[in-house]
């Protein structure tokens, strides 16, 4: 009887499981941040699907979208470059992108050759001519901008002083103490005490970054948490006072806590994101008519509303109705008047470091997290334990012993 | 000392049951934050039974629990019966030390040794996609395995060599001595066995996370992949409901089993 | 026959070499080597002369006390569980397995939830009149999470040692004049030594090794092996030599630890994990 309902259930997942594969004429697996698309989770338009319909209207065969998610450039990174999952589309950050071209692992796009060929119209020209051309792939070869955004303050309006809102310094004002969070990654961390002292980002002088680490020291005693996703928990909650977070993300915890407030400091943190095809993609033009479609106002109007990150595609931010969806105190931060993109970015992005460079920021941020250790009383605790262990142990031995010459 | 112990039950269930409650109240959140509960609605509930992707990667951790838990309790039923019967203890001991290895190690070098296996194998043989589907299933089948024999091989051993011996000499050839007589004898630390793996690969996230590829998405990389941007509620609301599937299961497969216990 | 019968073993050992052998051998290949292929010691020396000693006693210390405390959470559950009748104690065992079928790092998400200074437990607190309490992001935390994590995992063996425990041993110590505590210390204490080992390398194993957990409740503020392993094969300075070396040392560690905890054990073959 239990055996047979086991069985029963276990066909069942089964089935479920096998029912789903369906056969379509070609494959395309793209490789994204989570959360990073508008995929009609949230009532909000299915670009994949959108891209298959797209796709087949276009070239006559079907297509299946194979989509799977990254927390971090560095994870991407780490798959892409082992060289042992195929992708066809990736989403890598500016200095992402300078690594990957560095050492050869992505294709030219060829948007332009591909839409021709296939008898499509080509999008490209949505990007903004402040978008072409940038740092990391001077003939826009190999990248196309996907988004862009800058590193801001976030605040809580209850428990910070207005007056206090002037820069990074509020990240080491002791008055907020024990409420203050900061970034749990090495780069975006030590970027903030490189904006505030005016130290290139990208320097390669061993002691700038000394220099950077003894301020995050200093900034340890003082902060609640280095965070990630918990931001958002943490900030819409009330638990946490000041962070610094993408631009974009701060309007998701706005929908949530209406006490919070923004502020970009002076200099901060820039970065675009890319659509880029890695090298041994399997389907390098139906990749690149992905990425063409993604440039369309359909497609590149819901990403933009349900990211809310800043979008570098003409058709987004001249949309009357993006940017009354958007509302004006949205607009006014993600897309400032008189802003120099290129210059902002040429100034204050990051650059991929060399790899002395990264080890030592890496040991530093290490070092970071160490200083300071555990407890005395976790030690403490632990020896006790380890030595009571330690008894119990001789004790029974010795008495095993004991025993055993007396039988 | 009777009522003492039900305060400690009642003290220990609190504890491990409390995040669990959290969880539930937070997927009927009307809001968007997973901390801060702004009225109660379903909103979540219909917003995940259309998440295509989420519930693609729910399916694709159903599918894969399900055949590694199948796999690895075939070959290590097997192997238990295999290496009950080996007669040199030091080989004996050799075989299940290695067999254990994966239980001893921690996941993180299960899942990073593993990767570097399929690195390599890929790099060799000149093939780019060494992770998918078929990686992930290799990589849950072995760390499954030592909870399998775990499980079976204790069950041989308590099993009395004459048993299946006298049916032999009753006639039976020695299949049908062990489908008759051994097999329903260590069919509980079978099941044991194949509930233990399928527990452990479908709240996998270590070794999947090093493993998996392009094509094969398993629902908790899925969820670690929110890092960035914020986890919603829905997936809180998924695992609730998976929550009630399974307790509704395991009751009624209980009920049923004691059920069997009294008829006979 | 039973030579036959040894060849069941065989696709089993096949894949052994293959996925448990083989992989530990490109470990022990990457540790020895460098970037460009050549033999090296130095990803070993680099472990020896600096802060990851103090990495790995940081995590030794929380596994150790993570696993006492479930160890001592789950004795007394064990031997609740065991006495009590047969249908219960199955259900019982149901509802310490369940938490594990909940994704932990949703879970994980919940403890969030609840230890923060403005969590749930602290608002209940606040409404009794207790001032709140600071646990949030302190090495407690994490000690908590790892707890919940792993509880079951202890719980499982030494209830399936304690419920295989003969009642008529426990009938037969009484007749002999043992009283309930002489039962308990002289009985079952000792033949249950066999899970609590089992039980401990089940739980020891996996908190010395967390990385997630340690993230999320201990606010990032210091670092486990487990985050230090895992950052050179997916953080900002990627060097899978030096991860391997690591994971190397780590598995040495624990392999070393848990030889010591077998020997002094019984051989506990002869139980199984659950009943």
């Amino acid at each position: 009887m239990m055996k047979k309902l086991l069985a029963l259930a276990i066909g069942l997942m089964l089935a479920a499981g096998l029912s789903a594969c369906g056969q379509t004429d070609e494959k395309l697996y793209v490789y994204n941040w989570g959360e990073y698309l508008s995929d009609g989770v949230y009532g909000d338009r299915d670009n994949l699907a959108a891209f298959e319909e797209y796709y087949e209207e276009i070239t006559g065969r079907s297509i299946k979208v194979y989509y799977t998610t990254y927390p971090s450039n560095e994870d991407m990174y780490a798959k892409v470059s082992s060289g042992t999952s195929i992708y066809d589309v990736i989403f890598p950050s500016d200095y992402m992108v300078e690594r990957l071209i560095a050492e050869d692992l992505l294709l030219p796009i060829n948007i332009e050759e591909v839409c021709d060929e296939l008898g499509a119209e080509c999008y490209y020209d949505t990007v903004t001519e402040d978008f072409r051309g940038l740092y990391y792939d001077p003939e826009d070869k190999y990248s196309v901008p996907y988004t862009y955004g800058r590193v801001g303050i976030i605040y809580n309006t209850t428990m910070v002083d207005e007056e206090d809102c002037t820069g990074w310094e509020i990240l080491w004002n002791d008055k907020y103490a024990g409420k203050i969070l900061q970034f749990n990654n090495a780069r975006d961390a030590f970027s903030t005490v490189q904006y505030m002292l005016g130290i290139d980002v990208n320097t390669t002088d061993p002691a700038d970054w000394e220099l950077v680490y003894d301020k995050m020291l200093e900034q340890k005693e003082i902060i609640q948490s280095y965070v990630m996703d918990e931001i958002y928990n943490k900030m819409e909650s009330g638990e946490a006072a000041v962070a610094a977070y993408y631009a974009g993300d701060y309007f998701t915890m706005l929908e949530v806590n209406e006490d919070l407030g923004f502020f970009y400091p002076e200099e901060t943190n820039i970065f675009v994101d890319c659509m880029c095809i890695p090298k041994g993609s399997g389907n390098p033009k139906a990749a690149a008519m992905f990425i063409n479609y993604m440039l369309k106002d359909e497609a590149a109007i819901p990403n933009a509303e349900c990211l809310f990150y800043a979008s570098p595609h003409e058709c987004v931010y001249t949309d009357e109705d993006y940017i009354e969806e958007m509302g004006e105190e949205v607009m006014e931060v993600l897309y400032p008047e008189d802003f120099n993109f290129r210059e902002q970015l040429n100034k204050y992005a990051f650059r991929n470091l060399d790899p002395e460079t990264a080890e030592l920021v890496n040991g530093l941020w290490e070092e970071l997290k160490i200083e300071g250790g555990l407890p005395d009383s976790i030690y403490m605790t632990a020896g006790i334990l380890a030595a009571l262990i330690a008894a119990a142990v001789i004790g029974i031995l010795v008495r095993n012993r004991r025993r055993a010459k007396w039988y | 000392m009777k009522k003492l112990s039900k305060l400690y039950l009642a003290i220990v269930f609190i504890f491990l049951y409390s995040p669990i409650v959290v969880m539930i109240l937070i997927s009927f959140n009307a809001g968007e934050s997973t901390a801060h509960m702004t009225g109660l609605s379903l909103r979540w509930y219909r917003q995940m039974l259309s998440d295509d992707i989420t519930l693609n990667a729910f399916r694709n951790t159903l599918v894969l629990s399900s055949v590694s838990a199948l796999v690895s309790t075939l070959l290590g039923t097997l192997a238990s019966v295999g290496i009950s019967r080996i007669r040199k203890r030091r080989i004996r001991n050799a075989v299940k030390n290695v067999t254990n290895l994966p239980m001893v190690n921690p996941d993180i070098v299960t899942g990073i040794s593993l990767m570097l296996l399929f690195v390599f194998t890929a790099q060799a043989l000149g093939r780019e996609s060494a992770l998918g589907f078929g990686s992930l299933l290799i990589a849950h089948i072995t760390f499954s395995l030592p909870y399998v024999i775990m499980s079976v091989l204790p069950k041989i051993n308590q099993l009395d060599r004459s048993v299946p011996e006298a049916a032999m000499d009753l006639g039976c050839t020695p299949m049908q001595s062990f489908f008759k007589v051994e097999l329903p004898f260590i069919s509980p630390g079978i099941v044991t066995g194949l509930i233990m793996a399928f527990t452990l690969s479908f709240d996998d996230f270590v070794i999947s996370n090093f493993t998996s590829g392009a094509s094969f998405e398993t629902l908790t990389i899925h969820i670690y992949a929110m890092i960035k941007k914020s986890v919603k509620p829905g997936i809180y609301a998924l695992s609730t409901l998976i929550f009630i599937v399974v307790m509704t299961l395991i009751l009624v497969y209980n009920l049923l089993s004691s059920r069997d216990r009294r008829e006979r | 026959m039973s030579n036959r019968r040894n060849l069941a073993a065989y696709p089993h050992i096949v894949w052994s070499a293959l996925f448990i052998v083989a992989p530990m051998l490109f470990v022990l290949y990457y540790t020895f080597t460098d970037g460009a292929g050549d033999p090296t010691l130095e990803n070993i020396t680099r472990i020896g002369t600096s802060n990851y000693l103090l990495i790995f006693l940081n995590s030794l210390c929380m596994a150790l006390i993570a696993t006492v405390i479930c160890l001592v959470i789950a004795y007394p559950l064990a031997y609740i569980f065991s006495r009590m009748r047969a249908d219960t104690q199955s259900i019982m065992m149901v509802l310490i397995m369940l938490p594990l079928w909940m994704n932990f790092l949703i879970t994980t998400y919940s403890w969030m939830t609840l230890l923060e200074d403005t969590g749930i437990i602290n608002t209940l607190l606040g409404y009794i009149g207790i001032g709140p309490l600071h646990m949030i992001n302190t090495p407690g935390a994490v000690i908590t999470g790892m707890v919940f994590c792993f509880l079951p995992y202890m719980v499982m063996p030494i209830y399936s040692v304690m419920a295989g425990i003969d009642p008529r041993i426990i009938e037969a110590a009484k007749d002999l004049g043992c009283s309930d505590r002489d039962v308990l210390f002289r009985v079952v204490m000792p033949m249950s030594i066999s899970g609590v080992i089992s039980g401990i390398t089940m739980v020891f194993v996996p908190s010395i090794s967390t990385f997630y957990i340690s993230q999320k409740l201990g606010g990032g503020t210091f670092q486990l092996i487990g985050d230090t392993i895992e950052s050179y094969f997916t953080g900002t300075a990627i060097n899978f030599h030096f991860g391997a070396a690591l994971s190397m040392v780590l598995m040495i560690m624990i392999l070393i630890s848990m030889g010591v905890m077998n020997r002094f054990g019984d051989e506990n073959e002869e139980r199984g994990l659950l009943k």
